[in-house]
């Protein structure tokens, strides 16, 4: 229960505050001020906005498809929100344990197309349509690099519970049920016979256990970049030139739980790369000798040490990947549509193929 | 096409990657630099042009950028130094001043440069929102009273607004002040005439001796 309220509260709130840095980035990488008038810094901006949006007409076309046009907003606002469902906070905080975790989120992120397809079929608008045509067209293509990342991530850690795939990476890994008697080889490699169970720290993250796993890292955070449809792949929105392709047609609340939706996205694709690549909550320090800095910042789970240590960490990487995701979205331009369409199928889509074999291989080495 | 491009560019996976992260970079330096702020100072400030990073806006009804001492922006005109010698109305390219003027009856003292005055503004209207800044009307200004400030930020919802009266003078003391003269030249007039009369008189009394 609590973590369900930490998931819809706190995870709002983090979502409000990520829009609001979006401007302020933007606008300190631009030489500009950015807000500044609602409140201290204008830290008030995002929440002025989706006030002004609460209060605006509720403005449906009349040749709309009156249930999918309403639908639409709330069935994306509710996909990307159930996502974070599974995500586990800290090591004794998850709002759902569930066994099928790394799956459901993949289901979750899918689910959102069926959203943008509502949006611009029932807008009865040929822009919507084509833009939600593109949109979709390249979120699908996308799914197919980054799925076979998470595919990398899940046949290394053999797992598809996110608590399980978290606990994998650190110092706590005996204390989770079913993993007393693993251990942790350095680059996960047996034959090399260094024991880092106990050492912990980034020697023990996904990236590292298995090094090829930085490529799809890499591969699964610019996917997520075209997933969530933001610059340089955001020809779908394209807010310099068209007018944000799917939801023209949208307004007011509407609007507002689209954006939500939106920026929700990015900060669940970020807390998944987090979780699956960079150690979720664990600590970065390794136990050096007798300067245990792993044990230090981890805390002991189930206390409040071990809560607030989980938190701290969890939640700065994922901060520093959306602030990535902020900085490529203000430095490089779009792609065009065939770039785009030739950097997932012909560049990532084998690249990928090619990784999930030496995992395959990696993970034999392992045991 | 291909060719030339590829010629232009070192199209190999490290160089774009290259110029990717470089480009990452140069936003991030940016980024970094944003706690500097540009400083409101004026053009002659040695300051001025040795601001190459930090944040250039400025929060302009807080801040502004000084403007120059001979700048052409809103007209003032000080009614007490002014003579109502219209001068200015009648330079002005596009009609914006109204000047309405009256004969003083008695002494109203003189300006600040000396000069004496000898008429009342009953009215001095200059329309602002029909004046183009030539700077005229300040050029031929005999006392100098009619001035430009540096004001320049002045908006105003209606129109209406933009038309600055500078009179010193009520309707009411204007007509007030109009009457005197008006009383003041029926008794010169009266007078006058009292002494034509006496004239036409005398000289009628010399022709019948």
């Amino acid at each position: 229960m609590l973590a369900l309220l930490l998931c819809l509260v706190f995870l709002l709130l983090i979502v409000i505050i990520t829009t609001y840095a979006e401007r302020k980035v933007a606008a300190f990488i631009q030489d500009r001020l950015g807000p500044t008038e609602s409140g201290p810094h204008g830290i008030l901006q995002s929440v002025a906005d989706v006030l002004k949006l609460l209060q605006k007409e509720d403005i449906i076309p009349a040749a709309a498809d009156k249930p999918l046009f309403t639908l639409a907003p709330i069935i994306m606002f509710a996909a990307v929100r159930a996502g974070f469902g599974v995500i586990p906070i800290t090591p004794s905080v998850i709002a759902s344990g569930a066994y099928l975790g790394v799956f459901y989120l993949l289901a979750i992120i899918s689910l959102d197309v069926i959203g943008l397809l509502m949006a611009g079929w029932g807008s009865n608008n040929k822009y919507a349509v084509l833009g939600a045509m593109r949109s979709v067209g390249q979120i699908v293509s996308y799914e197919i690099p980054a799925g076979l990342a998470v595919l990398c991530v899940v046949m290394i850690s053999q797992s598809l519970d996110l608590q399980e795939i978290s606990f994998q990476q650190g110092i706590l890994m005996n204390q989770f049920s079913g993993l007393e008697k693993e251990a942790n080889y350095l680059f996960g490699l047996k034959a090399l016979n260094l024991d880092v169970t106990f050492i912990g720290g980034i020697t023990t993250w996904n990236i590292f256990r298995m090094p090829f796993l930085f490529i799809a890292f890499i591969i699964y955070f610019i996917s997520s970049l075209a997933e969530c449809n933001r610059a340089p792949f955001d020809i779908p929105e394209a807010e310099s030139e068209l007018v944000a392709g799917f939801h023209v047609e949208y307004s007011g609340f509407r609007f507002a739980a689209m954006f939500l939706a939106e920026y929700s996205m990015m900060v669940l694709v970020s807390l998944v790369a987090v979780v699956l690549f960079l150690g979720s909550w664990n600590t970065p320090f390794p136990n050096i000798g007798p300067a245990t800095l792993a044990t230090w910042t981890t805390g002991t789970p189930g206390t409040w040490t071990g809560h607030l240590w989980g938190v701290v960490w969890l939640l700065s990487k994922t901060v520093i990947l959306i602030y990535t995701q902020i900085w490529i979205r203000w430095t490089f331009p779009r792609l065009r549509v065939d770039q785009l369409m030739h950097l997932c199928w012909k560049v990532f889509t084998p690249i990928m193929l090619v990784l999930v074999l030496l995992t395959g291989l990696w993970r034999l080495w392992m045991i | 096409m291909k060719e030339y491009i590829s010629n232009r560019y070192n199209n190999n996976f490290f160089s774009v990657v290259g110029a990717l992260l470089k480009g990452m970079q140069l936003t991030l330096q940016h980024f970094f630099r944003a706690g500097k702020r540009r400083e409101p100072t004026y053009v002659s400030d040695a300051n001025y042009f040795k601001q190459p990073e930090g944040l250039v806006t400025l929060t302009y009804p807080y801040e502004a950028l000084p403007v120059p001492e001979v700048g052409r922006y809103r007209l003032h005109n000080e009614i007490d130094d002014c003579i109502v010698c219209d001068l200015c109305a009648k330079i002005c390219p596009v009609n914006c001043i109204e000047i309405e003027s009256i004969k003083a009856t008695e002494d109203i003292g003189i300006t600040s440069d000396g000069t004496k005055k000898r008429l009342h503004a009953a009215v001095f209207n200059i329309d602002l929102a029909k004046c183009c800044y030539c700077g005229l009307c300040t050029t031929v200004c005999p006392t100098d009273c009619l001035t430009m400030t540096k004001v320049y930020d002045f908006p105003e919802t209606d129109v209406k607004n933009m038309i600055y009266h500078f009179t010193n003078l009520s309707p009411e003391e204007a007509r007030q002040k109009q009457q005197q003269y008006d009383k003041q030249q029926a008794e010169i007039a009266e007078t006058k005439a009292a002494a034509l009369r006496a004239r036409q008189e005398a000289s009628n009394d010399k022709g019948e001796k």
